[in-house]
């Protein structure tokens, strides 16, 4: 009695989380079936959903008179490069905030989040001046550097919340058997912080893939990753919907997938520890 | 514990990040100050001159900084409503023992990592247009007119799009302070004979409280930022019907070459942002101490 009660219950939550969970999804599978239609199909009435010839032009067509892949490749480049630097200036800040605190290290620790609280709007014109005047503008470098500087204060706390759980007991039991500095970093302590710098590496290439104010305000062709790019087709190029939909699907994909990893780095990561 | 040397080797690993952030805030943070009390336009070099608070004045009385005003409290206003009121619902419901959870929960996340300018485009194009949009398919198929949704509700259209995105950052937040609620206290109300409302408004209500102030909190940091969404789809139009402080401060700043305005502009925006993140930074700051 009690059991089918339960087991229905569980029938009708579940018909319920999935209708709403494929509706939040909709937009996004919606666009990827688009981007396999011809423009005809595309803005049937009423809308095809299934049932059109799948085509892989749009794709082609995109590549060819835009030249996406340079575009695809600035974001790579930009993602990946301003994750990287903001790495290496970070790992060690962490390091020693986590293993070696001071009177100051929670100060310093609240000082650089509060950097991230600040709006960009507040310091764009003097980036932009600045880059302007030092041939800066529409540059990877560039925009490397302002990502890089952007998402500083999230990696140090990122890393300094994994850091912190790495146990100091360790340190001390491989330093009774006898570990030098150097094998102590180099065999008990890099191994136990990987895990927590290649989620911390994750988190931050999804930050910088899709961030959408600098790199539209700082880039104009040459450097523009897919964020600026896909900006150029809210012009009317926009109402070609296949060719829109196949352009944003590459856009989004590596991202989705590797977001799928992230769900957990992301509650960590963009709540500096505030919700476990 | 440590020795001079460790210590110094500390203070060491931290200071290029600490230069680094210095330079990249307060250097320009100082620029724009400075900016700020100048008459500046990038159209007219060499005219730059002190003009004192002038900017300030002429921003502030601008009939368009008080719709940006408005303009900004209402959007903020109204993804925090969506987003939290369906984040805690979503997060309640993706709790419950279901078929497939997994897989609902990463359907639910992934707007989050669509890039703004897609987001805000495929909505745009292919469900607002009022000829082609699948809304305007959705309204024929009724018998209804079709609505322009960005031309007659720019605010309310953008406001949907990015509460579209903001909602699973909300839903996975709520959903981890769920999980880390103390199922033992549950079950000891349960047998003390509380009903399920009893349980909800006294038991997850509070525990849920601080989680959903974070999601307020650090939610409105970013919202107030929102720029991508408007410059693709509204353009901040129509007239400036959809015009936020920030897209206000760029316009001002990269259109009209404003320098010393949108300087004043922004230096509006950092007071704005700061008042929140006030709060914010003393929450953050307590759950480090324990």
């Amino acid at each position: 009695m009690a059991r089918s009660a339960s087991l229905r219950r569980k029938a009708l939550m579940t018909a319920i989380a999935w209708a709403i969970g494929l509706a939040i999804f909709f937009p996004i599978l919606w666009t990827i079936l688009t981007s396999f239609k011809s423009e005809g199909d595309a803005i049937a009435s009423p809308p095809r959903f299934l049932f059109f010839d799948w085509t892989l032009e749009n794709y082609q067509t995109v590549q060819e008179r835009s030249n996406y892949f340079r575009h695809f490749w600035n974001s790579v480049v930009i993602s990946l490069g301003s994750t990287l630097c903001a790495l290496g200036i970070a790992i060690p800040a962490a390091w020693a905030m986590a293993f070696v605190p001071g009177r100051w290290t929670k100060d310093i620790l609240m000082w650089m989040l509060s950097t991230k609280m600040m709006p960009a709007v507040g310091v764009l014109v003097p980036i932009y001046l600045i880059f302007r005047d030092t041939g800066l503008l529409d540059s990877r470098t560039g925009l490397v550097i302002v990502l890089t500087l952007m998402n500083l204060p999230i990696v140090v706390w990122m890393l300094y919340t994994y850091f912190k759980e790495i146990p100091g007991e360790i340190l001390e039991a491989a330093r009774m058997d006898g570990a030098g500095l150097r094998a102590e970093i180099l065999y008990v302590l890099t191994p136990m912080a990987i895990p927590g710098i290649a989620s911390t590496l994750l988190l931050n290439v999804i930050l910088a893939w899709n961030e959408a104010f600098w790199t539209l305000n700082l880039t104009a062709a040459k450097a523009a990753p897919l964020t600026a790019f896909i900006a150029s087709y809210s012009s009317p190029e926009g109402l070609f919907y296949a060719k829109l939909s196949a352009a944003s699907t590459l856009a989004i994909a590596p991202i989705l997938i590797l977001g799928w990893f992230s769900q957990k780095q992301l509650v960590r990561g963009l709540t500096f520890g505030a919700v476990k | 514990m440590a020795t001079q040397a460790s210590r110094f080797a500390g203070h060491l690993m931290i200071s290029p990040a600490m230069i680094l952030l210095l330079g990249w805030m307060i250097v320009p943070l100082a620029m724009t100050l400075y900016f700020s009390l100048l008459r500046y336009n990038l159209l007219q070099p060499g005219t730059e001159a002190y003009t004192g608070l002038t900017n300030y004045r002429y921003f502030l009385t601008d009939p368009a900084f008080l719709t940006a005003m408005r303009n900004t409290l209402a959007l903020v206003g109204g993804v925090l409503v969506i987003t939290v009121i369906g984040g805690t619902l979503l997060a309640l419901l993706l709790d419950q023992p279901i078929w497939g959870r997994g897989v609902v929960r990463v359907l639910v996340i992934a707007p989050f990592f669509v890039m703004p300018t897609v987001s805000a485009l495929v909505w745009k194009n292919m469900f607002m247009n009022p000829v082609n949009g699948l809304f305007a398919h959705a309204a024929k198929a009724l018998g209804l007119a079709p609505f322009d949704f960005l031309a007659q509700a720019p605010l309310a259209s953008i406001a949907l799009i990015v509460a579209w995105q903001w909602l699973p950052f909300a839903t996975l937040i709520l959903l981890t302070a769920l999980q880390s609620l103390d199922r033992d206290q549950i079950e000891a109300a349960e047998m003390d004979g509380a009903g399920p409302l009893a349980r909800f408004g006294w038991i997850v209500v509070p525990h849920l409280a601080r989680a959903v102030t974070v999601v307020i909190l650090i939610q409105t940091i970013f919202l107030l930022s929102t720029f991508a969404e408007i410059l693709v789809t509204t353009n901040g139009g129509p007239g400036t019907a959809s015009t936020t402080l920030t897209y206000l401060v760029y316009v001002q700043s990269l259109l009209q070459f404003d320098v010393g305005g949108g300087a004043a502009g922004g230096i509006v925006a950092v007071v704005l942002a700061n008042t929140v993140a006030i709060f914010l930074m003393r929450m953050i700051g307590k759950n480090l101490e324990g």
